[in-house]
């Protein structure tokens, strides 16, 4: 399981209610499932996600964050989790409000547009930046919204949202985030984790 | 038809108070059942039929010497096991295969009901299967499953029976009919009404059933079963047996003589007011009128797994009308999943060689049972 995925799973506490949102094939459902005793819900928009979610066990609908996630009463979970999708949505902030409505706390992970390959990348091919976390082409990729780690912050700051934990990673490298360090984590994390509250 | 001796059947000595306020008892349920009960009997599956299905699921129907209606998904290794688990199949109340219906005799006048047999709700059928369950000594069982009408029926079931059933697997289904529901249900009931033969639902000889109004009723049915894209890529225009048209009324398309088949042989096997008293069934059918308008106090008391299936080419069932129930279970956090099946074959997916939803189905039943 992705290094990603650990540090969610840290996050969330035993026997919890937990609303997968974007689970893909489940696999950090079926880990807090299985190791957890997580009481775990999945929203995925492929069909074929779906089908392999359904071969786990795994109790997930298939539909769209943007659309669906209105069905669900408030704080009818302890956490909802995004894993870098947030920037694939036409409405980012309505998907967060609606993250934090339906969940008591959010965990949002982001792929960190500041990461320092990334600006090298711009600065000296002048050509949109293609990574691992990025592999997409500026006319195929899903992503509409990229973002930094500082952009992300700032955000939810001015809305009044609390954030708990902020976490970079860089690869297998976990560390804090904090107000001095934001600089310097913005520059060397390819990924931020940030459980969040409203 | 002489079918008795195919047929099993269930007296049922208790009395059954119908939706219309009438009281049946010492009434006959037909059915069959698939696989073995174990000892612990928790792998018994109920699966409920759709409009014009029966109690014979898969194998040979004795009756009409073909397969079962629901072969591709329901048998040994299937995504129903019968080696796995016990299915139990019956015959609607108000149908024609053997359970209390239009063309039984009323006990008190020894004339054959027609329609003077009271008029049954989906309500009705579930309340006369549950007896089943308890002839079977079932104290919960593992699945109830059905699509159409047969999700339907799972979906009053659970209502009713908050407590009988691990996981509810309603299939291309709606919570409530819709006006374009019962709009092709009535066009199907006039065409038998404006059959001469139907004479007020008394025929009773064989030869002069309403055959023509019932098979014009199974043929606009039928294309309500079928998508517009599955029509024109096995039709298309192509012509029947001839090499241009033929400038009059015959059959020149195949789609033309498909239909005549499908009605000719439909009437063979089925019961012209059995077919008026299930479509009003299914008309009358509204969950969420039952529990006030708030169709998530329909399943508030259980605690079931729920499994919602749909087709993206089902119009008379669209999957929105099947993620309604979703939306209801949801609000209530209730356990449920749901899954949109891509398929051209329309509503009767569900019946059909369709992979991706016989897999889906047999991995939910699958894993839930290893969880149970």
């Amino acid at each position: 399981m992705k290094n990603e995925f650990k540090v969610i799973a840290e996050l969330i506490e035993q026997d919890k209610k937990v609303l997968d949102v974007g689970c893909a094939d489940g696999t950090l459902m079926k880990f807090l499932k299985d190791n957890k005793n997580i009481n775990i819900r999945g929203l995925e928009i492929s069909k074929d996600k779906v089908q392999k979610c359904i071969a786990k066990g795994l109790t997930v609908i298939e539909g769209n964050a943007e659309k669906d996630l209105i069905q669900f009463p408030d704080k009818s979970f302890d956490y909802v989790v995004l894993s870098q999708t947030l920037q694939a949505f036409l409405n980012p902030e309505k998907v967060i409000n609606e993250l934090l409505r339906v969940g008591k706390k959010a965990i949002v992970t982001i792929p960190n547009f500041g990461y320092w390959k990334i600006r090298l990348h711009l600065l000296t091919k002048g050509t949109m930046p293609i990574t691992k976390t990025l592999p997409d082409e500026w006319y195929n990729t899903p992503n509409l919204h990229m973002c930094t780690i500082k952009d992300f912050v700032h955000f939810v700051k001015s809305r009044n949202i609390k954030i708990f934990k902020s976490i970079a990673l860089n690869n297998e490298n976990v560390s804090s985030i904090n107000d001095t360090n934001l600089g310097v984590k913005n520059l060397y994390a390819d990924l931020g984790i940030f459980l969040i509250e409203k | 038809m002489n079918t008795e001796k195919n047929i099993k059947t269930l007296l049922v000595k208790k009395p059954l108070k119908l939706d219309c306020g009438k009281t049946i008892n010492n009434f006959p349920i037909a059915y069959e059942t698939y696989g073995s009960l174990n000892e612990k009997k928790d792998n018994a599956i109920l699966v409920f039929h759709a409009l014009t299905g029966d109690q014979f699921v898969t194998g040979l129907n004795p009756i009409t010497n073909k397969d079962g209606w629901w072969s591709y998904a329901v048998g040994p290794n299937k995504s129903i096991d019968t080696n796995k688990y016990f299915v139990i199949c019956s015959n609607v109340i108000g149908g024609c295969l053997g359970s209390f219906g239009p063309s039984h005799k009323d006990p008190e006048t020894q004339k054959v009901f027609g329609t003077n047999f009271p008029v049954i709700t989906i309500n009705d059928m579930v309340n006369a299967q549950y007896n089943l369950i308890e002839h079977f000594g079932i104290d919960k069982l593992f699945s109830i499953v059905g699509g159409s009408m047969g999700g339907m029926q799972v979906l009053q079931f659970i209502s009713n029976f908050p407590d009988k059933a691990k996981t509810v697997i309603p299939i291309a289904c709606t919570s409530s009919h819709s006006a374009q529901n019962i709009a092709f249900n009535e066009l199907g009931r006039q065409a038998i009404a404006a059959d001469s033969n139907w004479n007020e639902g008394n025929y009773n000889s064989k030869d002069t059933i309403p055959d023509k109004g019932l098979a014009v009723a199974r043929m606009a049915a039928h294309i309500t079963y079928l998508s517009k894209k599955g029509l024109q890529e096995k039709f298309g225009r192509k012509l029947q047996e001839r090499e241009d048209l033929k400038f009059g009324f015959d059959a020149d398309f195949q789609i033309e003589s498909y239909l005549r088949y499908q009605g000719s042989v439909f009437v063979d096997r089925f019961d012209a007011n059995s077919y008026l008293y299930i479509t009003r069934a299914m008309d009358y059918f509204d969950l969420s009128k039952q529990f006030n308008g708030n169709l998530s106090d329909a399943f508030k008391e259980t605690r079931a797994k729920f499994f919602i299936i749909s087709f993206t080419s089902d119009w008379l069932y669209p999957t929105q009308e099947n993620k309604d129930i979703v939306i209801a279970l949801n609000a209530i956090g209730a356990d449920v999943g749901f899954v949109e099946i891509e398929s051209d074959k329309g509503h009767d997916s569900f019946l059909l060689d369709v992979p991706d939803f016989l897999s889906a189905l047999k991995n939910f039943l699958d894993k839930s049972y290893i969880e149970n």
